[in-house]
C-alpha cells in the first residue's frame, strides 16, 4: 500500500493547536476517533477523509504552537497518519506528540508536494520521496525521545520502567 | 560555567550543573491542571497504574475554562475532577473562584527560584516572580503528579532588555504585541527568555504578568524577570517558603539580546488571525466591532479592570457592540465590586462574568457569530479560538478594548489620556 503526503491546502506555517482540533470540541468530545473527524476542521475541509492509515501529514514551520492541548496530538493520531513531517515544531506540542507516540520529523518540507509517496526510514533518519525519486534527511530524534516512542509513549515507558529512569 | 536564570533553576532542581542543550529530569514545586486538560491528565494518571500521587499538596485542579458548564460533556469533565480531587485529597478550586494563572499567583503556592509545570500553555506567567514556569500536556502532568519529577531539555536564552518612560496610556500589553511583532510567533520557541531593563523595574507585578503570560506567543518555554523588590515583597506576603532569588550571571552564554525602546510606543493590535500580527492601533482605528472582551489570564487583573472603568466611567457602550468584563479572580472581582468599577461597567451597559476565562477559549460566554469582529484583551487570536472560525478577533490592551467599546470601532485610547494620568 502507497503510503501519500498530506499538505493542508491553505496554510502551511504556524499551524496551531487550536486549528488541529477546535476549543469547540477538546472539551465536550472524549473520543479521540471522534475527535479525528473535526481535525482541520476550521482550515480545510475534509481533512480526515483523505488520510489513510500509515500517510504522512506534511506542513511548515512552527507546527503545533498555541494551546498545550494534548487533544491535538491525540486527534492526529487517531487519524491514522504515520507521522508529522513539517520544518519545525512547537515546544509543548513536540513533547505531548511524543508521549502519545506520534512520530514527528523534521526536515525541509520544501521537497514533499501533497499526494506524494512517501516512505519512512528510521534507522537512516531518512525519509523517501519516492514521487520524486529523493531522500530528504531529518534531524535524528534524541535518544530520550526514540526511547520514549519506540515502548509506544511515556505511559508505556513509565510503567515498563516504573518511573522517569533514563538519564539522558 | 556561567549560567542563565533558566540554567540555574533547572540546575538546582536537578542537582547537577546543566548547560543549555542539555537533557535532565529536574523535581517539580508545584503543578497542575485545568478543565480543558485535567480529563486527560486523569485518564493517563490511570493508566500509570500508581494509585496515590507522588504529593497531593504540590498539585492542583481549576475548573476556569468552561465554568459555570454550558453543557453536558463539560459537566462531566468538571464531575471527573471533582471526584478525583476528592478521592485523592487535591485542592480544587471550582467554578468562581478564576483564572488558574491568576490563583497561582495570588495563593502562595509558589515562591522565586521555584520549577512550576501547568497543563496549560500560559503558566509562563509566573516567570514574573523569578519562577521557571511552563505549560506541558496531560500526559506530563500526569506522570508529574505520579513521580514529582519530569525531564527537561535546558533551554538557550534571549535577553530582552526594555527602555523608556512608557508614554500615557500605553501599557505592558502594549509592549508585549511590539516584542511579539519582532521576535514572530516562533522566533523563540524552545527557548528561554530573560526580560530587563528600566521600563520594567517600574511596572507593577499585574502588568509584568500580562509579558510573561504572552512569552509563549513567540514559543518560549519560559519568560522570567529578576526578582527585586516588589517580586519578593508578593511572595513573601502569600508564601510561607523562603524565596530562592536567581540572577543570570554577568558572562551567562544567550542566544540573542534583543533591546526596546518604548519612549515613542504607541498603543499596539494583533490583528487576524496570528498574535505577531501586529500593527500601531492608528492603522485599524476605523475597523468596526461587534464585541470587546476585557479580563483572561492576559489582563483581568485589578488595574487592568481600573483602566477600563476609568474610560466608561460615565460613558455608555456603544449600542452595535456587546462588552464583556471578566474578573480574572474572585479576590479581583470583590476587589472590583468594592471600588465601583462592577458598579461603572454595569451602568455602561456592559456584561459582567463569573471569574473565569470567559469567551477565550470559545466554548461560553460570547461565542462570536460569523462575520463578528471582536477585539480582546486576551492573547490569541486564532481563527476559531472565540468558538467561530468566521470570525475575527484583534487584541489589544484594556484601555483600547474600553475606548474601542465605546465608539463602536477599534479606537486609540490616548482620547482618554486625561481620565488615564498616571
Amino acid at each position: 500500500m502507497k503510503n501519500i503526503a498530506h499538505r493542508l491546502l491553505k496554510a502551511q506555517d504556524n499551524i496551531n493547536t487550536d486549528y488541529i482540533i477546535s476549543g469547540r470540541y477538546k472539551f465536550r468530545v472524549q473520543d479521540p476517533h471522534e475527535l479525528a473527524r473535526h481535525a482541520f476542521e476550521d482550515i480545510e475541509e475534509n481533512f480526515y477523509e483523505r488520510i489513510k492509515k500509515g500517510d504522512f501529514l506534511v506542513s511548515g514551520e512552527n507546527f503545533g504552537c498555541g494551546s498545550s492541548r494534548e487533544q491535538a496530538p491525540l486527534a492526529l493520531k487517531a487519524t491514522g497518519i504515520r507521522a508529522v513531517v513539517a520544518k519545525g515544531f512547537a515546544r509543548i506540542f513536540y513533547r505531548n506528540a511524543l508521549n502519545l507516540g506520534l512520530y514527528l520529523l523534521e526536515c525541509n518540507t520544501n521537497y514533499i508536494d501533497d499526494g506524494n509517496e512517501l516512505e519512512l526510514d528510521l534507522d537512516k533518519n531518512v525519509l523517501k520521496n519516492k514521487s520524486k525519486g529523493l531522500n530528504i534527511a531529518f534531524k535524528p530524534i534524541p535518544s530520550l525521545a526514540k526511547k520514549i516512542l519506540e515502548e509506544g509513549g511515556m505511559v508505556e515507558y513509565f510503567k515498563k520502567h516504573g518511573g522517569l529512569k533514563v538519564e539522558a | 560555567m556561567k549560567q542563565t536564570i533558566a540554567e540555574k533553576i533547572l540546575s538546582n532542581h536537578a542537582n547537577k550543573h546543566l548547560r543549555a542543550g542539555e537533557i535532565a529530569i529536574c523535581q517539580v514545586d508545584f503543578c497542575f491542571g485545568q478543565d480543558g486538560t485535567s480529563s486527560l491528565i486523569i485518564e493517563n494518571f490511570k493508566k500509570l497504574g500508581v494509585d496515590r500521587l507522588f504529593d497531593s499538596t504540590k498539585f492542583s485542579m481549576f475548573i476556569d475554562h468552561s465554568a459555570p458548564s454550558p453543557n453536558i460533556g463539560v459537566s462531566t469533565i468538571h464531575k471527573l475532577m471533582r471526584d478525583f480531587t476528592k478521592k485523592y485529597s487535591v485542592r480544587l478550586h471550582d467554578i468562581g473562584c478564576g483564572i488558574c494563572h491568576q490563583l497561582m499567583v495570588e495563593d502562595g503556592v509558589m515562591t522565586s527560584g521555584d520549577l512550576i509545570l501547568g497543563a496549560d500553555s500560559h503558566t509562563s506567567t509566573y516567570g514574573a516572580l523569578n519562577v521557571f514556569s511552563t505549560g506541558v500536556g496531560s500526559t506530563d502532568l500526569a506522570i508529574t503528579i505520579a513521580s514529582g519529577k519530569n525531564w527537561f531539555k535546558v533551554p538557550e536564552t534571549i535577553k530582552i532588555i526594555v527602555n523608556g518612560k512608557l508614554p500615557p496610556c500605553v501599557y505592558s500589553k502594549d509592549i508585549i504585541l511590539h516584542i511579539i511583532k519582532d521576535v514572530t510567533s516562533k522566533g523563540a520557541n524552545y527557548m528561554a527568555l530573560e526580560f530587563y531593563g528600566g521600563t520594567i523595574a517600574h511596572l507593577s507585578l499585574s502588568s509584568r504578568f500580562t509579558m510573561a503570560n504572552m512569552s509563549v506567543e513567540m514559543g518560549a518555554k519560559c519568560g522570567i524577570f529578576e526578582a527585586d523588590k516588589k517580586v519578593l515583597n508578593w511572595v513573601k506576603e502569600r508564601s510561607k517558603r523562603k524565596p530562592n532569588p536567581v540572577t543570570a550571571d554577568e558572562d551567562a552564554t544567550y542566544k540573542d539580546v534583543k533591546e526596546y525602546d518604548v519612549g515613542t510606543l504607541v498603543p499596539q493590535v494583533s490583528i487576524p488571525h496570528e498574535v505577531d500580527n501586529v500593527v500601531s492601533v492608528e492603522e485599524v482605528e476605523a475597523q468596526h466591532i461587534d464585541q470587546a472582551f476585557i479580563g483572561t489570564c492576559t489582563n483581568g487583573r485589578l488595574e487592568d479592570l481600573e483602566v477600563a472603568a476609568k474610560i466608561l466611567k460615565n460613558n455608555k457602550v456603544h449600542p452595535g457592540v456587546k462588552l464583556i468584563i471578566g474578573p480574572a479572580s474572585r479576590g479581583v472581582f470583590l476587589s472590583a465590586v468594592k471600588k465601583g468599577y462592577i458598579d461603572t461597567f454595569v451602568e455602561a451597559g456592559g456584561v459582567v462574568l463569573s471569574p473565569g476565562c470567559g469567551p477565550c477559549v470559545g466554548t461560553h460566554n460570547g461565542v462570536l457569530a460569523d462575520g463578528e469582529n471582536a477585539v480582546s484583551t486576551a492573547n490569541r487570536n486564532f481563527k476559531g479560538r472565540m468558538g467561530n472560525p468566521n470570525a475575527n478577533i484583534f487584541l489589544a490592551s484594556p484601555a483600547t478594548v474600553a475606548a474601542s467599546a465605546i465608539s463602536g470601532k477599534i479606537s486609540d485610547p490616548r482620547a482618554f489620556s486625561r481620565r488615564l494620568k498616571r
